[in-house]
């Protein structure tokens, strides 16, 4: 014998890193973007729990330039997650029969995605009010 | 890497009238007694516009190089035999045409993530014993007699799992799947699509049996909800859909266990050992 049977062929460890994997680890990248998101938020928190000064502490801190840096790169990645994510939501649901017929994948994410404006929009009008 | 080239020569059967071209094959070949490792070869394939990838492995079997392993038998979508990775991607060679490939060349490889038996043809071994492990077959929620009539399923009821119930067991999920590639244990799309199939089913009463093996790190959770599985399947049956469809289950049984207490220990009782 000269190979050995059957054959093997060594595991490939970078899969994630050529398509068409690549849709799939942006995904998972991006996910760390809605965690900083929580985190920041988190923070706020704490800061108010502890007294004026720190929560004073935080709200300085959102108006660095750093901050500023940080939560567009935040942005950019929540919605390359929301997008994503919301492709893939139609696999991770029981198929929906309506009337005898399956409810198409993409209205499933269609209407993900409009939700997921919607609240978009109505974020940015109350943050926009709470300014004023 | 010096690669020989075979000969060609002329189509033997060309259609009257019909263009023939040539395209350069390259097949990952291996065989055991002759190769330490698979090595490519190409062949230089005339083809016509309505040729299949695997019309150009038989024109190589048959006029170039007999010792050329591969497995085929419908020519049609139908029997799952001719699975490999053409041009990188898991495809059925009978569905695939050579023209998409021209001019150019294409690389044909046996399915990826399966050990290679010779050539083209893999090891299905593992991918048998899935099956087999999920109890595919209907297993009657209230056994009737046969003076009894049929089983009767409502349109709705036969939409909740028929796609599922399309599975040629091709095995292009597998090699489409990257987790599969790290845990060959991974029970993988297309058994977990099988079983949601029979779960799914208004007549099955298993359901308790098979979600045992749903539960387990092999099951439904080594997938990480990748999706490609469900693009290379020439059938659309969505095996994404059955695995992750089966997380959720799954998650909901673990948080409700301690309502549903008296159901599953009788369950259990009852002999649901996954195998």
């Amino acid at each position: 014998m000269i190979g050995p049977r059957p054959y093997l062929r060594p595991a490939e460890s970078l899969w994630w890193a050529y398509p068409p994997y690549l849709a799939y680890t942006l995904r998972e990248v991006t996910g760390v973007a809605v965690a900083g998101y929580a985190l920041v938020l988190l923070a706020g928190l704490i800061c108010l729990a502890s007294g004026e000064s720190a929560y004073a502490a935080w709200l300085g801190f959102l108006k660095s330039p750093w901050s500023l840096a940080l939560h567009l790169l935040f942005l950019i990645g929540m919605i390359a997650h929301v997008w994503s994510w919301f492709q893939i939501m139609p696999k991770t649901m029981p198929r929906l029969v309506i009337g005898g017929r399956v409810l198409p994948q993409k209205w499933i994410t269609t209407a993900g995605l409009v939700v997921a404006m919607v609240a978009f929009i109505i974020a940015l009008l109350v943050a926009a009010w709470i300014r004023v | 890497m010096n690669r020989p080239v075979q000969g060609q020569a002329m189509l033997p059967d060309a259609a009257a009238g019909a263009v023939s071209r040539e395209i350069m094959i390259e097949v990952l070949r291996y065989r055991s007694e002759a190769d330490p490792k698979p090595a490519p070869r190409t062949y230089r394939v005339p083809f016509t516009d309505d040729m299949s990838v695997l019309q150009g492995l038989q024109y190589i079997k048959d006029h170039l190089d007999g010792t050329l392993s591969f497995r085929w038998s419908c020519r049609m979508a139908i029997c799952g035999s001719c699975g490999m990775m053409i041009g990188a991607e898991p495809k059925l060679a009978c569905m695939t045409f050579l023209r998409d490939y021209y001019p150019g060349s294409l690389t044909v490889e046996p399915l990826a993530h399966f050990p290679i038996e010779r050539d083209l043809v893999v090891s299905v071994d593992g991918f048998i014993k899935k099956i087999e492990g999920i109890y595919p077959y209907l297993i009657p929620k209230m056994p009737r007699r046969l003076e009894e009539g049929e089983y009767l399923q409502t349109p709705s009821q036969l939409a909740r799992y028929e796609p599922f119930s399309d599975c040629i067991n091709c095995m292009l999920c597998y090699a489409a799947c990257p987790q599969f590639g790290e845990n060959p244990d991974f029970i993988g799309p297309g058994a977990m699509a099988l079983l949601q199939r029979y779960n799914g089913d208004s007549r099955d009463g298993a359901q308790a049996k098979r979600m045992e093996l749903v539960h387990t790190e092999n099951g439904a959770w080594s997938c990480t909800a990748v999706g490609y599985c469900s693009e290379v399947c020439p059938k659309q049956v969505d095996p994404a859909n059955a695995v992750n469809q089966n997380k959720t289950k799954s998650a909901l049984d673990f948080f409700l266990r301690v309502l549903r207490r008296p159901a599953h220990s009788k369950s259990r009782l009852s002999g649901g050992g996954a195998s």
